[in-house]
């Protein structure tokens, strides 16, 4: 849509230099409105092809599926009011308040309808293997079984009955995901090609509905009136009235009262200090490691030149000096310590002794390394991304080695698609990675690392992990998952397959008007559907 | 005249058509999978995907089909907005960028104009250095280091006020452009400031003009008339070409100013390797700046017949 000159701006302009104009301070008086800004437009915002970050938080305010998490990162019930999970199969009873914005109930073939079109191939959804779980999913997405072979079917309106491929102990988690959310059989096949490419594009089901959506400038969520919790929701609107990537320009936006929440990077850290604005540090719940590259003939294929290495690693010292940012915490192992076990923390309930730096230890690895090497040691190759951050640690691991053991390292830096070519195709002896979680479960973690899942970069192979790995996916006994899982991460330690660096960590601003904002390690972030704006407040 | 049109506008069909091979040439040996992302996908998903968007079939033929879907006026479907059409990115975003340009090519235009003609007339003096001065530091501040400042700026002005004077960012009323077009058209204002002064000093020396002046008219007559006349015909030349890499250039003073501009889409499409974006836009800008080249010849050709001639008797 071409932008509105009004007549009158002009005039506006050059009598009342001091007028704070715009329609959104004018809205009527008492609605409580929270204003944010986006890094960029949601690209998509279709659920069964949504993947990124920004369409899932706009799915989550609008949206809700079986069940979402709660406040403290716990799976709650949704559109499910209650369930029973088994072996083979689950059932989901839907509760009767749950209507979508239109008016209509939502009901269990809203499911069955959404997750067949996730895995048809035709609509070729890069998250389709999150179905996979489902009986047939992974067959149908291949091409071999048609959609309506998918192991999910509507019992009656509110009764949703899903068959397994295998034990999966983690459904309830995945339920919460963008790809498993509801859509409506009629309203999608009206739009064909086009559902959610604008704001009356999409029905929702959520807190809010997308009421109007300006192409890379703004949206505006109302609160629905028909969500089935709505007293819990006290926002009457969200409005993003400002869509840019430049993280100084939305820190300029935050400062002048524009918007109430914004996070910030490295470069705006010392700004928000300067101007003495309360920071809030949370965890991102991402893993960050070095990932060795194993395949025959790299040197980072021994095992004595990786202890090596991680013996002179200080994850601690690291994250203080050169991330600096709150929040973050040293690595140490591969799952984070977000995550929960059957009760607690799983890195509570399966502690491991920390590696301390040793220098000694570390030079004897290395003439142990030298001597299986064939005598010399090559130039090690980093591979790693664009970016201050990046440059940062690849310097600092430059010296660390260079310093400590006398190891040369080559740096390559490349853009995002070109540094997962040359990931792909093993062009690196390590590469700087890291993984953020698709679901509050160890096993988002666990298995990365399994011989035949294709993030496995450095195709590190490990025969008593795979089957610790198969272990926890065959049961959906926590206690028997967990353990699987916690002794596949000390063999991955122990050989050092991966390096952990830190734990993500960001920081934020909040207005001080505003309450209730819940961070999220998955799914939705920030989570605004509950946030409370004081009374009296601007 | 109409010979000579049809003669530029099918010229201009051919660069367009070179244009949109050498972009697909250029955007398929780029190393790199536009379809990698930062958690690998499975073969059968990979496969879909190749399928839905013509990956799967020789690039010959992807090129085949991809410039005859172009020969209808379809740039086809965005990567990574998969419900999004590449015409209607164009269709709601060139507008912004278009705005922003004419306004930023106004202000150049008039700002030029205005103190080329004024260090021209103070030649030597005092104003007509400090002048000087600031058109070199004009065209060498980058827009976008301009733009930071002046909304760092803008932000002291809106906190001494305790009110909003002028949006730190944003788009949709008239305030909000006024500083992304000034970011934008400085470098260019300070460009014809220098084309402008040099011109009319050129001028100044001219017969007509000391001939006039002999006849006893009056300076602001001889000004009007016979210098800025004859002075401005440089920089209407250039106006065509400048609005079109104003137009196109402005990606970076949109991010800053949180504009939803064209400009930006295209950034992050070459990043993400989006290439039916890539390849939409890169064409509509080929045929926009071209078309901008040949409506100024033709407009000078009109204006001035001895161009016209002599690229009639040329060709």
């Amino acid at each position: 849509m071409p932008p509105r000159i009004p007549a009158a701006a002009l005039a506006l302009l050059l009598s009342v230099p001091g007028c704070s104009g715009g329609g959104a301070d004018a809205a009527r008086p008492g609605a409580k409105v929270l204003r944010i800004a986006m890094s960029e437009e949601p690209p998509q915002l279709d659920s069964t092809r949504a993947t990124d970050q920004v369409s899932i938080f706009v799915l989550g305010h609008v949206m809700e599926g079986l069940t979402r998490y709660g406040r403290a990162g716990e799976i709650v019930p949704g559109v499910a009011e209650r369930w029973e999970l088994g072996d083979r199969k689950a059932v989901f009873h839907l509760r009767e308040r749950a209507r979508w914005s239109d008016g209509p109930p939502v009901t269990a073939h809203d499911f069955v309808f959404a997750w067949r079109t996730a895995v048809d191939p035709k609509t070729a959804s890069e998250y389709a293997f999150i179905l996979y779980p489902v009986k047939n999913a992974e067959a149908i997405a291949s091409g071999k079984l048609p959609a309506g072979a998918l192991g999910v079917r509507a019992r009656d309106d509110r009764t949703l009955e899903v068959e397994f491929e295998r034990p999966t102990g983690h459904f309830l988690a995945l339920t919460a995901f963008a790809t498993y959310l509801p859509l409506r059989e009629d309203f999608y096949r009206a739009r064909p090609g086009r559902y959610a490419a604008d704001a009356p594009d999409l029905l929702s089901n959520g807190p809010f509905v997308l009421s109007r959506w300006v192409h890379g400038a703004s949206l505006t969520f109302e609160k629905n009136p028909r969500y089935w919790d709505e007293e819990s929701v006290t926002l009457d609107r969200i409005e993003v009235p400002y869509i840019t990537p430049d993280a100084n320009t939305v820190y300029s936006l935050f400062k002048d009262g524009k918007i109430d929440s914004t996070g910030l990077g490295r470069d705006q850290l010392p700004l928000a200090q300067a101007d003495r604005f309360r920071m809030r540090a949370f965890s991102t719940g991402s893993a960050f490691y070095m990932e060795f590259n194993h395949r025959p003939g790299k040197p980072t294929a021994n095992l004595h030149l990786r202890r090596a290495i991680r013996l002179v690693f200080h994850p601690g010292e690291f994250v203080s000096k050169v991330l600096g940012v709150p929040g973050t915490l040293p690595g140490t192992r591969l799952i984070p310590r977000w995550v929960r076990g059957v009760a607690e923390p799983f890195v509570r309930e399966h502690p491991l002794d920390p590696v301390r730096p040793d220098l000694v230890a570390a030079k004897a690895e290395l003439a142990l390394a030298r001597k299986e090497l064939g005598g010399t040691l090559p130039p090690l190759l980093w591979l790693t991304g664009e970016g201050a951050g990046a440059s940062r640690e690849a310097e600092y691991v430059q010296y660390l080695l260079s310093s400590r053991l006398g190891l040369t390292l080559k740096i390559d830096k490349q853009t995002f698609k070109q540094r997962l070519a040359k990931m792909t195709s093993g062009e690196f002896d390590v590469v700087s990675a890291g993984w953020g979680p698709d679901y509050a479960d160890p096993m988002t973690f666990a298995d990365l690392f399994a011989s035949w899942n294709e993030n496995n970069r450095g195709r590190w192979r490990n025969a008593r992990y795979d089957a610790l790995i198969r272990e926890a996916q065959g049961t959906v006994d926590p206690a028997r998952r967990m353990d699987a899982m916690a002794e596949a991460e000390r063999i991955l330690l122990d050989e050092v397959a991966i390096l952990p660096t830190s734990e993500g960590g960001a920081v934020y601003v909040l207005s001080p008007r505003v309450t209730g904002v819940v961070r999220h390690m998955v799914g939705t972030d920030p989570d605004f559907t509950r946030a409370r704006i004081a009374e009296g407040a601007r | 005249m109409i010979a000579y049109t049809l003669k530029r506008l099918l010229a201009g069909v051919v660069t367009v058509f070179f244009i949109a091979t050498a972009t697909f040439a250029l955007m398929h040996a780029v190393p790199g999978d536009p379809l990698a992302g930062a958690k690998v996908r499975s073969p059968e998903i990979r496969a879909n995907l190749q399928a839905r968007y013509g990956l799967d079939r020789p690039v010959l033929v992807q090129y085949a089909v991809y410039m005859r879907n172009m020969a209808k006026g379809d740039f086809g479907i965005s990567f990574t907005q998969q419900n999004r059409s590449v015409n209607d990115i164009i269709r709601q975003h060139f507008p912004v960028s278009a705005v922003l340009g004419l306004l930023a090519l106004g202000f150049a235009t008039l700002g030029g104009v205005l103190l080329g003609s004024l260090t021209a007339q103070l030649r030597g003096r005092m104003t007509d250095r400090t002048v000087l001065f600031l058109v070199v530091v004009g065209i060498s501040v980058p827009s976008f280091v301009f733009a930071a400042l002046a909304q760092e700026g803008v932000l002291l002005w809106n906190a001494w006020a305790g009110t909003t004077v002028l949006p730190v960012a944003g788009w949709g009323t008239f305030r909000a452009m006024i500083l992304p077009a000034l970011s934008l058209g400085l470098g260019t204002l300070a460009f014809l400031t220098r084309l402008m002064r040099s011109s009319l000093l050129e001028i100044v020396s001219q017969d007509y003009v000391r001939t006039a002046r002999a006849k006893g008219l009056p300076g602001w007559r001889i000004f009007l008339f016979h210098e800025l006349r004859n002075g401005i015909l440089p920089v209407i030349t250039l106006l065509g070409p400048a609005l079109a890499s104003i137009t196109t250039g402005g990606f970076v003073v949109e991010t800053v100013f949180a504009i939803p501009g064209l400009g930006r889409y295209f950034v992050q499409a070459v990043q993400a390797l989006d290439y039916t974006v890539i390849m939409g836009l890169t064409v509509f800008y080929g045929a926009f700046l071209v078309l901008m080249v040949i409506a100024v010849d033709i407009a000078y050709g009109w204006v001035d017949p001895r161009i016209r001639v002599a690229k009639e008797g040329g060709a």
